[in-house]
């Protein structure tokens, strides 16, 4: 297996987009968790739904529409260049932006099921304990969900690695900016370089089993802590 | 009732009969198109099918893609290809029929912007300045390594000698579909387009164009050949004819290419 400096840069910035994919991901996904395993209200489900969307929607649907969002016409771009920031097509935040979109639901399911097996007991107890909610929810709730910011990450991160249409759509190729391991594989088979083609497709099937072997793991642990 | 039933089997056998004959006659083929020849080639087959009552499948692509996909037994009888070198080396390879090659249309480059008043006719907007007011932000082009229009706009910037001052601005779509995408969404200013994408009935669609002369860049050959799933087919046969007829070559000058 041989890999060019190329590839090397390409396996790099995908690591660094699905870190900071992952973090900003847990940051947003947990309050939208905790409404959805404890509101009453009658916005939950078509909230739960527009959650799931990007689970069902083909990549290269959601990147077109980013693009278009994120174009000088767009909603996004229009708010992008009021703030002065330019416009977020073909840039690492963009790409960013498209991630936790396309990664949303996989942060956001396994902690409402976490969320939701814990109950409303512990946080009821500490209640009466006199701990403030804020307090409860990071003394109590957090520690409690633990396996599924656990497996909220890593699934993140793994989508994340594998994404692919959006980054496409949206990415413009640029090296060290947007051109990640699943295009530069594309980009070689399209070139007809089956050999390094071959070389990084190996690298990410690794990389692929490995997370679902250490995810699996994690899982058993969890119900045999359960029982 | 039996007497019904048995003359309701007659009336089965008979039209599926009729239909499995029609089916034999006006054959079916599927032939793989490269992305930048869709428009003409949906105008084309349809002109085809009414002229000769064979029925065509068009699949539109990626060339790099339809090679690797004939290569693993893909049932195209034909392949337009976007280059004139992927139709060489599955002949080559012994995966497309020998001495059936020819060039069925000559790609035409295209600098262009949807802002009206962007691209000037000689292409000097690629020589601005970041002071001047025609500035351009992003230049969209097609990944130079796996498209043939990707490879030929790098020659046209390099041959203008800007290179260094554009390369930070460019952004590559996997085809020129892509490209062309970028500009049409408005993320990119400027692009280098197919001037097929571009032109309606010989004009420019919309927004600017500077259509590159030919001598900035190696000429866009985009070859036919035949390959083996079509070989002893008549309907794959009298399409490789039929694109070489008046009527085909004016659906495809019409739409911008030379021939």
């Amino acid at each position: 297996m041989h890999l060019t400096t190329e590839d090397l840069s390409a396996i790099f910035l995908t690591l660094q987009l699905a870190s900071v994919t992952t973090v900003l991901l847990l940051l947003i996904a947990t309050p939208i968790a905790w409404w959805l395993a404890h509101t009453q209200s009658g916005w939950r489900a078509p909230i739960a739904a527009l959650v799931a969307l990007p689970l069902v929607l083909p990549p290269t649907v959601l990147g077109f529409y980013l693009l278009i969002a994120l174009g000088p016409l767009g909603p996004i771009g229009r708010f992008t260049q009021w703030a002065g920031w330019g416009s977020l097509a073909f840039s690492f935040s963009g790409l960013v932006l498209g991630s936790m979109i396309y990664s949303l639901p996989f942060a956001v399911q396994p902690l409402v099921n976490a969320f939701e097996a814990m109950g409303s007991r512990p946080m009821e107890v500490a209640a009466t304990l006199r701990a403030n909610k804020l307090d409860a929810f990071f003394t109590v709730a957090i520690p409690l969900a633990k396996p599924g910011f656990v497996m909220a990450a890593m699934l993140s991160f793994a989508h994340t690695v594998g994404e692919f249409g959006v980054v496409l759509m949206i990415g413009g190729n640029i090296p060290d900016k947007t051109r990640v391991v699943s295009t530069q594989i594309y980009g070689h088979v399209e070139a007809m370089e089956y050999a390094q083609a071959h070389g990084l497709a190996g690298a990410m099937l690794v990389f692929s089993f490995v997370v679902l072997l250490v995810l699996s793991w994690v899982n058993r642990r969890r119900t045999q802590t359960a029982i | 009732m039996r007497l019904r039933f048995r003359r309701f089997l007659w009336l089965v056998i008979i039209l599926s009969a009729a239909v499995v004959s029609a089916t034999a006659k006006a054959e079916e083929i599927t032939v793989a198109v490269a992305a930048n020849f869709t428009a003409p080639m949906q105008k084309i087959a349809q002109a085809f099918e009414q002229d000769t009552g064979h029925k065509v499948l068009l699949a539109f692509g990626a060339t790099g893609k339809f090679y690797a996909q004939i290569k693993n037994g893909a049932p195209f009888a034909v392949l337009l290809s976007a280059d004139d070198e992927t139709p060489e080396r599955l002949e080559k390879e012994g995966l497309a029929i020998a001495g059936t090659r020819f060039t069925y249309a000559v790609g035409r480059l295209a600098l262009w912007s949807k802002n009206p008043f962007l691209v000037d006719d000689k292409g000097q907007v690629l020589l601005s300045n970041n002071t001047d007011k025609n500035n351009f932000k992003k230049l969209a082009i097609a990944d130079p390594k796996l498209a043939p229009y990707g490879a030929a706009a790098i020659e046209v910037i390099e041959r203008m000698g800007v290179i260094d001052k554009v390369r930070p601005k460019l952004v590559q779509g996997d085809s020129i579909g892509q490209a062309f995408q970028f500009v049409m969404t408005e993320n990119a200013e400027l692009g280098f387009v197919a001037l097929s994408q571009i032109s309606i009935d010989g004009r420019i669609s919309q927004g600017s164009a500077w259509v590159v002369p030919p001598n900035l860049y190696t000429p866009l050959k985009q070859d036919a050949v035949l390959l083996p799933f079509g070989k002893d087919n008549t309907a794959a046969i009298a399409l490789m004819k039929y694109m070489r007829t008046e009527r085909a070559q004016t659906i495809i000058r019409s739409y911008g290419y030379s021939l």
